[in-house]
């Protein structure tokens, strides 16, 4: 199989760019990453359907000469599905920006939680605290007094 | 036209679910006709499915020539006992919890669920799973994943609060990067065997140099394990699942990252049956079962510790994959039955804790034993069932793989032995101290706890305050930046910042369920519609204890049709389709 290296290069461009694009936090930027990206595996199909030829319909044409029509019935395809995803995220970067009047990607803020409670190595000793229902004594031990004392 | 006989049952699951979709699309102006139509609907696809499982086990695989084109040239349904098996499970849980949702769209009263369109977008979700087992061609496999992906995008923004567009934003950039790779795939797999019919590229894939077909292996182990949420790649799931509707999350935890599990064992087991990537694969399965459930222990929020360890249970699958034996491909293959069942009905069990007792953040709940007997034990039998208890169904599941684990003897597989038992009991913590926190001690209890332990307020450090210092007076450096705050390594958005402090002026700590039951905030009862599906489910999965001997063996019989290959291959390439 005989392959044609601008379609490749211009394949390896439209990808490396999106994948570029896609590490935004903007959800713009993203969406127009994925649809740089998606271009770009939009190419890959036609290299992969060889070497082009004559319109492949279904009479009058050489079957020797005709061009693969599979892949090109499968780009269809994808190009369809972009098209939705692509109408799909802007509605969220709209809703986004209307929300947080930006379309930036957010944390998530339970994560941030956790990793604060980690880092303060509190979720372990409460936990054991509350298990064995003795008061937490290392941090706080005025706390833990006063629970006792509540408990009398 | 010949006849197909029982073939002709093969499309019925996809075709009546997008029917279905449609008729209830038109129907959004008559919510009771509609919901009527989905639930004829999604029983109809039960039954179907179980005629399906009957004939694909007594007669061999069922194959069904879309347009009766030749099996090279066209594309081909396949309903072979595997298929058939995944099949009939979705099909139950889509319909108990298409009921369950019915009950909670009763007493939610369309507050943020438009329920016009979740009728005909959760059928197309069920169409484009049951086409996702059914498919028997790499492209159309493809457009069932984005058929599900589709109604998934949709269903878990629904009603775009703020949540809810955060969570969906990384679910659908991930989802959307994966199936570019899985085109790329596609292509790969074109150019190097001229077809994507799956059993055709089994036949041509062994005449490819190694190198092409271990990059086609790669490239759609890569794509699928991003869908069934394989460690490395699993980091999105946690994130985005929790903030769904209580039945969505459930739908998409028992069957979404089960329908890439699928994926990756048909093309695993099809296409490349002498895999070089064992070891690859059991230090995934490693991987996903120890960082998953070592994520579920330190979360303080039900939905949260349940996502974390589907994660972890993703890892048991993965390995009986790893195994390719018989042995671990049935027991594969059975733990994927049983965690349909049990995840889903733990998820719906959580939403009927959050409709009970107003959230589900464990640090504010206390006495649902008493207060909710049913819920307890509904919650408590899926969640040991979960940690591998005898003699429940996750306890049969995970002896066979492990036993298959000890059969193999590597070195790896032994310590993946080890690790499966070491996840188990992590497993066991984890839910029990989820039964510790929310069901066994006194809401009173938990209300004192929660004002004298120090979690919350350094929760609530996490919010810096508007002059740019926490409440203890420590300066953080808050940076201002196209809308945005930024606080050390974490970026909130101003809007966020301000409802979170107003949330906490006015609830925080303490409106925990001590002071919500004292303010007779809370239903006292739950519709029927929703205990009843929940119930069913985990009826269901205890269903698998009781018959575990025969569903095991209809698993091996399953497991040895697709490590012999034959009779898949043979059903669909048969010559001539007279």
């Amino acid at each position: 199989m005989t392959v044609s290296l601008p379609l490749v290069v211009t394949a390896a461009v439209l990808v490396g760019t999106g994948v570029y694009l896609m590490l935004e936090r903007s959800l713009t930027r993203v969406l127009v990453g994925l649809v740089l990206l998606s271009n770009g595996v939009n190419v890959c199909f036609l290299v992969a359907a060889g070497r082009p030829g004559d319109a492949p319909l279904y009479d009058g044409s050489n079957a020797e000469t005709m061009a693969d029509p599979l892949p090109q019935a499968l780009v269809l395809t994808a190009i369809v599905i972009t098209l939705g995803t692509t109408a799909f995220l802007l509605a969220m970067a709209h809703r986004s920006w209307q929300l947080n009047g930006n379309d930036d990607v957010q944390d998530d803020i339970e994560d941030a939680a956790i990793r604060r409670l980690a880092l303060a190595d509190d979720v372990s000793e409460g936990y054991e605290a509350e298990g064995e229902d003795q008061p937490a004594e290392r941090h706080d031990e005025d706390r833990g007094e006063t629970r006792e004392e509540e408990r009398r | 036209m010949t006849d197909l006989g029982l073939a002709a049952l093969v499309p019925l699951p996809v075709l009546l679910s997008l029917l279905g979709a449609g008729a209830a699309l038109m129907l959004s102006g008559r919510p009771s006709l509609q919901r009527a139509v989905s639930v004829v609907v999604l029983s109809s696809v039960v039954v179907v499915a179980a005629l399906l499982l009957w004939a694909a086990d007594t007669q061999g695989p069922q194959v069904l020539r879309l347009g009766g084109w030749p099996a090279e040239l066209g594309i081909s349904l396949v309903a072979d006992r595997l298929a058939a098996l995944m099949l009939l499970v979705s099909a139950i849980v889509t319909l108990a919890v298409l009921v369950y949702s019915l009950g909670q769209g009763i007493t939610e009263e369309d507050r943020e669920a438009p329920v016009s369109i979740y009728h005909p977008t959760f059928l197309v979700l069920v169409a484009g799973v049951s086409n996702a087992f059914l498919s028997g061609d790499l492209f159309n496999l493809f457009v069932s994943f984005e058929m599900l992906l589709f109604s998934s995008y949709v269903l878990l923004t629904l009603g775009g609060t703020a949540a809810r567009v955060r969570a969906g934003t990384i679910y659908v950039v991930v989802n959307l990067l994966s199936s570019m790779l899985f085109l790329v795939a596609i292509a790969v797999t074109y150019s190097a065997v001229g077809t994507l019919g799956m059993a055709e590229i089994a036949v041509r894939v062994s005449e490819l140099p190694d190198s092409v077909s271990l990059v086609i292996q790669l490239l759609l182990l890569v794509t699928f394990a991003i869908k069934a949420a394989v460690f490395p790649l699993s980091l999105w799931l946690p994130d985005s699942y929790p903030t769904a509707p209580a039945p969505v999350t459930a739908v998409f935890a028992g069957l979404l990252t089960k329908v890439g599990v699928y994926a990756i064992l048909r093309t695993q087991t099809l296409i490349f049956p002498d895999s070089p990537l064992t070891d690859l694969l059991l230090g995934a399965a490693l991987a996903t079962m120890l960082v998953g459930i070592l994520g579920a222990i330190a979360q303080s929020d039900i939905k949260r510790m349940l996502s974390f360890t589907l994660v972890s249970h993703i890892g048991y699958m993965i390995f009986g994959i790893a195994l390719a034996t018989q042995a671990g491909l049935s027991g594969a293959i059975f733990y994927v039955a049983h965690h349909i069942t049990i995840q889903t009905s733990l998820f719906l069990v959580v939403g009927l804790i959050e409709a009970r007792a107003g959230s589900t953040a464990l640090l504010r709940m206390g006495g649902l034993a008493r207060l909710a007997p049913v819920i307890g034990v509904l919650f408590f039998v899926p969640a040991m069932n979960l940690a591998g208890i005898p003699p429940m169904s996750g306890f049969i599941g995970k002896v066979g793989l492990l036993e298959a684990g000890l059969a193999y003897g590597s070195p790896l597989a032994l310590v993946l032995v080890a690790a499966g038992v070491l996840t188990s009991l992590l497993t066991l913590y984890a839910v029990a101290k989820t039964w510790g926190l929310a069901f066994w001690r006194s809401p009173e209890q938990a209300h004192e706890m929660a004002k004298a332990l120090p979690e919350p307020e350094d929760e609530r450090t996490v919010l810096p305050a508007p002059g740019g210092t926490t409440p203890d007076g420590q300066r953080t450096a808050m940076v201002h930046h196209r809308g945005h705050v930024h606080v050390g390594p974490a970026t909130f958005g101003e809007r966020d910042l301000q409802t979170a402090h107003e949330l906490r002026a006015e609830d925080g700590n303490d409106r925990d369920l001590h002071q919500l039951l004292e303010a007779g905030a809370l239903p006292t009862r739950l519709p029927a519609l929703m205990v009843a599906p929940a119930a069913a489910l985990v009826g269901v999965s205890l269903a698998f204890t009781v018959i575990g001997g025969p569903m095991y063996a209809l698993t091996d019989r399953a497991a040895a049709d697709i490590q012999d290959r034959a009779p898949y291959l043979s059903a669909v390439l048969a010559e001539g389709f007279e």
